[in-house]
């Protein structure tokens, strides 16, 4: 069975060290001293004002947080003012992007935005929770660490050398192996149509699934260790195989977890810049074929904010930044809720 | 007695504290190598002048000059009259250097240089021609073996002044251009996909089978990229050189405004290159510290005189002859 949870040999509870140490009790047993911890409470007075203050310092750590998004939402807001009087809430669905006339709308942009995003996490988190469930589950114990530490090791790699990378390496495969391969099977749904030059939507969706894999994986790894033991050897003492034993034991208890990994993933997806702007084409416009260029956010942002010209012009990308806020805002939210309907009051069964 | 000299020495440095000028500037990224190389060679030989360049691109130069929070601006596009209007400051241009953007391709099996034709280029990024094929391209090109592939049109993604100087160059010579996209530091590209910078757009055509694009010239000579000669107003192709950017500023200059304000793609001329620009300098005409515009004004005389022959080893084209004489009346005037 599993080389690390053999059952006959559970592993064993870890020491629970004793304030006082354990040989004065036993050589002494009629002994009036107050322990450590006592004596420390007896001299120390009353709790009340400490406790009181720590209440207070914590409160206002946890109210900078609400303050920081307050004051970024009130700058976003006053700086894109000029932006919202000339387009309002159309600014959202217009899909046009011309700073020489002057129209700006935001449409190409959420919708790259979530596209490129949605499609990595659609490839990334199948391959992150095969990689966390190999790691914890499966698993020979020379290979683990190798490969935490490679799958970590990614994690901090900045995203422009991930860009880099997909320039050199990634577009060349995507022109040439990927594109027309996936074009010949998959052609006929409309999804890989169209020339393919190698960057697009589709390519900056793959980079993005490569970036976001070692968050999601590592942390999906870390919330299945943390699952206790006696779950596992519960399941499998009714007879489970090892399959189910993961599937009900293991995944079951640390799917919470794992959407919070994986709206993490989502995050640094929606938010990420450098990389994408590569490799995506940079060109605002909504097509159906993945192959297609388009535009992010945070892309646009990164690209045109140093040499906007124009006080509109300014507002309108300043207002792109407030889109991205608000779309980063909406999927969260709205991801919490879907979990939050699935989860409320479920027993533990069969996932 | 040596507290006295100490006293002296302090008494010293506070004065030489006190004349030693420091200018502040911001502004275009593109004339940023030779505008170092000046403000570090003049700081040399004038020890109480110290100027600091950051450059943050023409839209931030035009935008902290016009607050006032710099002492000079810089910019690859002109300002205009809007923005001059809403200026706190009067804000004048002082003409430094040229530059000049080229056409890029990469086309498998051509290794002749291309001629283009002014409207085959805005009609390649309009969308209008598509393949390398195309009559248009083979009537500028006999003897080319030109493949029936399709081109990708590349762009700069983020604003830059070369996006500028060449849709200004695309908006002359071609309508359709001017009434569809015009000219700014960013536009609507009808079509192709955009890349961050000289180095992306660069980088792009040179890995993509087919693609064509636009990059600063001192990049392609720099990374000995192979570009095309444009046809000039004129009706000749040329490739360019920075005499020949020289050339269209010379042709242009004849028509100089008093404030400098010009175009000058698509020069008249034989010689001249017709996608090249001024880059300029973005100077308050009455500065609140007059001996900060005294200094300003001295470093602009230095450069003219000395600082224009450091242009052409990198690849910036230098003034013309005439236009410096008029540079020099106009600084006369800043107070």
């Amino acid at each position: 069975m599993t080389t690390e949870r053999d059952p006959v040999s559970p592993t064993p509870l870890p020491n629970v060290v004793p304030v006082a140490p354990s040989e004065d009790l036993a050589s002494q047993p009629i002994n009036h001293e107050p322990s450590v911890v006592r004596a420390f409470l007896n001299t120390r007075g009353s709790g009340r004002l400490a406790d009181n203050a720590f209440a207070t310092v914590m409160l206002i750590c946890a109210c900078s947080i609400f303050v920081i998004v307050l004051f970024i939402f009130s700058i976003l807001i006053t700086h894109s003012k000029l932006s919202i009087a000339a387009f309002g809430l159309k600014f959202f669905s217009r899909q046009a992007w011309d700073p020489v006339s002057g129209d700006f709308g935001a449409l190409p942009f959420i919708y790259g935005t979530l596209a490129t995003s949605f499609l990595a996490l659609l490839i990334a988190v199948p391959l992150a929770l095969g990689v966390a469930v190999f790691l914890t589950e499966l698993c020979p114990k020379q290979l683990r660490a190798p490969i935490s530490f490679l799958t970590e090791l990614l994690a901090a790699i900045p995203s422009v050398v991930y860009g880099l990378w997909a320039v050199f390496v990634l577009v060349p495969i995507m022109r040439d192996v990927i594109g027309p391969f996936l074009h010949k099977t998959l052609g006929w749904t409309g999804f890989f149509e169209g020339a393919n030059f190698g960057v697009g939507l589709l390519t900056a969706s793959i980079i993005l699934a490569i970036m976001i894999l070692p968050i999601i994986s590592s942390l999906t790894r870390d919330i299945m260790t943390a699952v206790p033991n006696s779950q596992r050897e519960g399941v499998l003492a009714l007879g489970a195989t090892r399959w189910e034993m993961i599937r009900i034991g293991v995944l079951r208890n640390s799917r919470i977890g794992i959407v919070g990994a994986v709206l993490l993933g989502l995050g640094r997806a929606l938010g990420e810049t450098m990389a994408v702007t590569m490799v995506i084409g940079n060109h605002p416009e909504i097509s159906k074929s993945l192959f297609a260029p388009g535009y992010t956010l945070a892309s646009v942002i990164a690209n045109e904010f140093s040499e906007a010209t124009g006080d509109l012009y300014l507002s309108a990308l300043i207002e792109i930044g407030l889109a991205l806020f608000l779309v980063t805002i909406v999927v969260n939210a709205a991801a919490r809720l879907m979990v939050w309907a699935v989860t409320r009051g479920a027993p533990a069964r069969v996932a | 007695m040596k507290l006295k000299v100490i006293a002296a020495g302090v008494l010293a440095l506070v004065a030489a504290g006190a004349t030693a000028q420091n200018i502040n500037g911001a502004g275009a990224t593109f004339p940023y190598p030779i505008y170092s190389k000046w403000f570090s060679e003049y700081s040399k030989l004038h020890p109480e002048v110290k100027i600091n360049y950051q450059s943050i691109g023409s839209g931030g130069g035009i935008r902290q000059v016009s607050e006032g929070t710099v002492d000079f601006g810089a910019t690859d596009g002109p300002m205009s009259d809007d923005q001059l209007k809403a200026a706190k400051v009067k804000v004048m241009h002082i003409p430094t250097v040229l530059g000049a953007v080229v056409p890029v391709y990469n086309i498998p099996g051509v290794n002749k240089e291309l001629n283009f034709s002014s409207d085959v280029i805005a009609d390649i990024y309009l969308g209008k021609i598509t393949t390398w094929n195309d009559p248009r391209i083979a009537k500028d090109n006999p003897g080319v073996n030109l493949p029936a592939n399709s081109i990708l049109p590349v762009y700069r993604s983020d604003g830059s002044g070369t996006t500028y100087i060449f849709t200004d160059f695309l908006s002359k010579v071609s309508s359709d251009w001017q009434t569809k996209v015009g000219k700014a530091t960013s536009v609507k590209w009808p079509s192709g996909i955009g890349q961050k910078g000289n180095e992306g757009v660069a980088g792009m055509v040179r890995q993509s089978p087919n693609s064509f694009g636009y990059v600063e010239l001192i990049y392609a000579t720099q990374n000995k990229m192979s570009y095309g000669s444009v046809k000039n107003a004129a009706g000749k192709f040329v490739k360019a050189t920075t005499e020949g950017v020289t050339a269209a500023a010379a042709a242009a200059s004849k028509t100089m405004p008093a404030d400098y304000r010009v175009s000058i793609t698509n020069a008249p001329g034989a010689t001249s290159y017709p996608i090249s620009s001024f880059t300029w300098l973005l100077i308050p005409t009455h500065s609140t510290d007059p001996a900060k515009a005294r200094a300003l004004a001295g470093f602009v005389d230095w450069m003219l005189t000395n600082g224009e022959a450091e242009a052409a080893p990198l690849t910036y084209a230098p003034l013309p002859k005439p236009v410096q004489d008029m540079v020099r009346k106009s600084i006369a005037t800043i107070k």
